[in-house]
């Protein structure tokens, strides 16, 4: 079947917690999302089977569309050549966690850092760094990665022709741990070797018969030089053969995952869920030659994608936050950017112990919704700390060249953290894209450009915009497939853009006007706006209208051009509209006296009206 | 859609499960399929490498890395005691100012590196051996590794705990579900008990009971501060069981002040006098593990097995318990399950259910994301 032909497509997506399911037909000349079902994830117990998932929530669709999409025997998604069923499926996971791997490295601030890379790279979650210095005695280390059971281990160490022993004693830690895969008993679980060339025989002889062993090159041959790409390709496809096969009910998924193509059948591969969502945010830079950075916060992790120039070329880097997410990860929020900082976003006064318990009860029941406007509050609070943190971590791993033969000095190598430079540029940001639950599923998009902008402070010019109903994932994988599909699909119905947000940048004086905004509006009247210090402002600019702009910034203010110097160009409205921010950037602070940090909180969340009015009665007065 | 999957606890009277008991490394298993074993029988053991020490010879004498090997006076594989010589520099003429460098520890001196003058000093190896957690038949032996342990019994999950496993006999120290642990309920006739209390219990009694010698305390609720001042630190990821506090703990309901559900009160209150394994260890990730108490039954106790459930569906009639605000801890009864999506408080559109609290206590439309299965 011609890629034109195709008029009827099936995606899911199978997350840790729901599976969700879209249609995407042609309909009058283009394609459109038709509909949507979703069903609760079903790799666990007491199913333990992925796919029953995929049939509850594809069924839904059957319902709601009152055709058939299953096979008659109910036993898989109804691909056909003819008008039966649809003409393509396919799907991305996350289930059962995603990938989760347990990387080793001599010293943990060189090969224990590249090999972090690498992993996080690939789209894994790294949840143990293992390193011969890293404090913990070698029994306590044989403990933590048998108690962790990671679906896959990354061992480095050593540059080519340095010593041995570190990285062979290594070996002995992961064999006497034996660690067993998650899914799959009986199965060898993967190890990945790209150490030190010289000790391939030494590990092969301790790993060899134990583990699936597979040798690809070092990941640092010589101390200032970086090679994650075949690291991070066999994850990949490990993760395929391995982990996605040994998941439960993958086996039969992977079988039912493709299209015909001129009367044979093609097999679409499943796509880790980040993977997709990041090849789409790559695509979608590409195509419009612009800067992007997208995050998806979900229950256990958050992911950051951006695409940023480095030596005037465009980089795609992608990291995941494992311990950072509303549901699983919510505690860890907390403890990482401390109840300090999560209270500041609290437009309320908050007794500390209460929030705690809050927030802890989310954590041990990960799958609850906010049923009160106090609940959710305190929820998009959290959200903006992690979403904070999760760019924090982006920044420092987003450095340098990309992939293979990332080139060091000398020096940034005993400073791995801060090497090379960030590349993520927020006044050069021209798309800020939200993903999850939180973001998605905010009952006001209002509330999504407050927490985008509270979190992310994008700097100068910058679209935001919000995946609709989160289906980044089901276009990734589609992209592959079908790519005019994925675009058009994508941009009429995915991304909701949310409006221009207009920041200014740079040491601002207090009380003083940071920018005026000239504004010729859709219906050529004119207009002028100020933005204010300390002050946001929601100029009425709906989805698609446009207006021609003069932004003059105050004297040593950055909107793009430099200091002082003034904008001229098109800003564009969304469902929320033109948001002016005056608050400041670097830094962006918030008032330290209570009182007023709460006056504030509430006068901007008024601005962009993003509650109900009812919320300035929410919590303990003062 | 008539029903819904919904999470919830396993509580049962009496219930058959089995327990894998493995070694950290491979080693010897010490008992064999079909045997009997009580909790604190040993059913394997091994020797855990001694921890490792390393040391840089060559930067103690400031020699380089490969003339080292001359000034060792000890041999890779040679026993080492603390203090003792491991190598020493020539001096001045072969006689002054020698410089020595001596063992930090006591074991065996295992490797030296030419290349980099590193010394690797290893510690004597650590026994481990690990017994059968509770008592019991071995339904199961994995050779080389341990045992999988059957038993017959009341088990009981709670949904939050921290410390390993502990065994002790079970004590009431409340007289109802609701009532939180006062200070002068811990006596010392607590000691080396598995205490089951109420609502609450606030850090200063817990502290007290750990004082007390109390092996395990089992209780409603404990509030979140109180835990970041036990631990020293906040938690982040749950994943928990290995903290050395003097005790092990588990919430049944959650943070706060939280009755305990009143049919795990009932249950532990029967079994009041027995001995109890517990174990606190938490996994709230994929492959989630929950807090345990396990109470082995014998004899005319040992009655027809309930089927646990740890998830199900949930229908018209369902007993509930709502685990978020406002209506956090109620129990109560499914009265309907619309298929429309409903917009709450919050602004948010969701599945809802419909239910009658217990006792005339009204009725209330929540998420059905926000409640749990109970068993009654």
């Amino acid at each position: 079947m011609a890629a034109r032909e195709i008029k009827s497509i099936l995606a899911t997506d199978c997350g840790s917690t729901t599976t969700k399911s879209i249609l995407i037909e042609w309909r009058d000349g283009r394609f459109r999302l038709i509909r949507r079902g979703e069903a609760p994830t079903t790799v666990e117990a007491p199913a333990e089977d992925v796919t029953k998932g995929v049939l509850n929530a594809v069924g839904e669709i059957e319902d709601l569309e009152g055709r058939q999409f299953l096979n008659s025997r109910k036993d898989g998604v109804l691909v056909s050549e003819d008008d039966q069923g649809v003409d393509v499926y396919c799907s991305t996971s996350s289930a059962g966690g995603g990938l989760q791997m347990t990387v080793a490295g001599v010293v943990k601030s060189m090969t224990g850092e590249s090999a972090q890379r690498a992993a996080l790279g690939a789209g894994a979650i790294v949840m143990d760094v293992v390193a011969s210095n890293d404090g913990r005695l070698p029994h306590e280390k044989v403990a933590d990665i048998r108690r962790l059971r990671p679906d896959m281990i990354l061992l480095s160490g050593g540059i080519d022709g340095g010593t041995m022993d570190h990285v062979v004693e290594l070996a002995e830690i992961i064999r006497a741990a034996d660690p067993k895969p998650r899914f799959g008993v009986g199965f060898k679980l993967p190890v990945i070797y790209a150490g030190n060339v010289e000790a391939r025989k030494p590990v092969t002889d301790e790993l060899g018969d134990t583990m699936e062993l597979k040798i690809v090159d070092n990941l640092r041959p010589v101390l200032e030089k970086e090679n994650l790409g075949p690291a991070r390709d066999t994850i990949h496809e490990l993760f395929m053969e391995h982990v996605m096969a040994q998941a439960p009910g993958y086996s039969k998924l992977m079988e039912w995952t493709g299209l015909y193509e001129d009367g044979k059948w093609r097999n679409i591969p499943i796509m880790p869920t980040p993977g997709a969502v990041g090849k789409l945010i790559e695509t979608v830079a590409r195509q419009l030659d612009i800067h992007v950075m997208g995050v998806d916060i979900g229950g256990a992790t958050t992911d950051v994608f951006s695409v940023f120039d480095s030596e005037g070329q465009p980089v795609f880097n992608r990291t995941v936050s494992a311990n950072l997410g509303m549901s699983y990860s919510v505690s860890n929020v907390l403890a990482s950017a401390g109840m300090e900082n999560v209270m500041r976003w609290v437009p309320f006064h908050l007794d500390e112990a209460d929030l705690r318990n809050r927030i802890r009860n989310k954590m041990i029941r990960p799958t609850t919704i906010p049923q009160e406007l106090e609940e959710l509050i305190i929820e998009q609070a959290i959200a903006r700390e992690a979403l904070r943190l999760a760019l924090v971590q982006h920044r420092e791993l987003a450095v340098g060249l990309k992939g293979v033969a990332q080139e060091r000095t000398i020096g940034d190598a005993f400073d791995q953290s801060s090497s090379g430079g960030t590349l993520v540029d927020m006044m050069a940001l021209d798309l800020l894209i939200g993903s999850g639950g939180v973001l998605s599923h905010a009952p006001r998009r209002r509330q999504t450009a407050h927490m985008l902008i509270d979190s992310f402070l994008p700097e100068g010019v910058t679209m935001l915009a919000v995946d609709s109903i989160f289906m980044m994932p089901h276009l990734g994988v589609l992209s592959e497939v079908h790519p005019q599909a994925a675009t058009e699909v994508f941009d009429n119905d995915c991304l909701i853009k949310l409006g221009h947000c207009v920041a200014p940048a740079g040491q601002v004086k207090r009380g003083g006007i940071l920018a005026e905004v000239k504004l010729t509006m859709p219906d050529g009247t004119e207009r002028t706006e100020t933005i204010e210090y300390g002050k946001m402002k929601l100029v009425p600019l709906g989805a698609g209208e446009k207006a021609k702009s003069e932004i003059e910034p105050g004297k040593g203010l950055d909107v793009g051009n430099g200091p002082g110097k003034s904008w001229t160009g098109t800003l564009e409205g969304g469902v929320v509209g033109l948001i002016l921010d005056g608050r400041g950037r670097r830094p962006f602070n918030l008032p330290a006296d209570d009182v007023k940090r709460v006056e504030k909180l509430q006068e901007w969340s008024g601005s962009l009206d993003s509650y109900p009015e009812r919320f300035l009665s929410l919590g303990g007065s003062r | 859609m008539a029903f819904a999957y919904t999470p919830g606890l396993r509580v049962a009277a009496v219930a058959d499960i089995v327990k894998t008991r493995r070694l950290p490394l491979k080693g010897q298993v010490l008992v064999k399929k079909g045997d009997h074993v009580k909790a604190d029988t040993v059913v394997a053991r091994t020797e855990l490498p001694g921890n490792v020490k390393m040391l840089n010879i060559a930067n103690i004498l400031g020699v380089p890395s490969r003339d080292i090997h001359e000034l060792l006076r000890i041999k890779e594989g040679d026993r080492i005691e603390e203090k003792g010589v491991l190598a020493q520099s020539k001096g001045l003429f072969g006689k002054f100012f020698k410089n020595t460098v001596r063992s930090p520890i006591e074991g065996v001196f295992e490797s030296f590196n030419e290349i980099t003058g590193q010394a690797v000093l290893r510690e004597p190896p650590i026994p481990v051996q690990i017994d059968a957690y509770v008592d019991g038949v071995v339904e199961e032996v994995l050779p080389d590794e341990g045992v999988l342990v059957g038993t017959h019994c009341t088990f009981v999950q709670g949904i939050f705990g921290i410390g390993g496993e502990v065994r002790g006999e079970l004590m009431m120290i409340v007289d109802s579900p609701d009532q939180e642990v006062s200070p002068d309920r811990i006596t010392p006739g607590c000691a080396g008990k598995v205490l089951v209390g109420g609502s609450y219990i606030s850090n200063s009694t817990l502290r007290k009971a750990v004082s007390m010698g109390v092996k395990a305390m089992v209780v409603g609720g404990f509030d979140d501060k109180d835990l970041k001042d036990l631990l020293g630190y906040d938690l982040g990821v749950a994943i928990t069981g290995h903290e050395k506090k003097g005790i092990t703990l588990i919430l049944t309901e959650g943070f706060g002040r939280m009755g305990m559900a009143h049919g795990t009160f009932d249950l532990l209150k029967s079994r009041e006098g027995m001995t109890a394994s517990v174990n606190g260890a938490t996994q709230i990730r994929a492959g989630v593990m929950r807090p345990e108490l396990v109470v082995p039954l014998q004899g005319s106790e040992s009655a027809s097995v309930e089927k646990g459930r740890e998830a199900g569906a949930m229908d018209i009639g369902s007993f509930i318990r709502c685990i978020r605000a406002p209506y956090f801890g109620r129990l109560g009864r499914v009265t309907a399950l619309p298929p429309e999506l409903v917009v709450v408080d919050s602004e948010a559109k969701v599945r809802v259910l419909e239910l009658e609290f217990d006792e005339g206590g009204g009725k209330a439309v929540v998420p059905r994301a926000n409640v749990e299965l109970i068993e009654r």
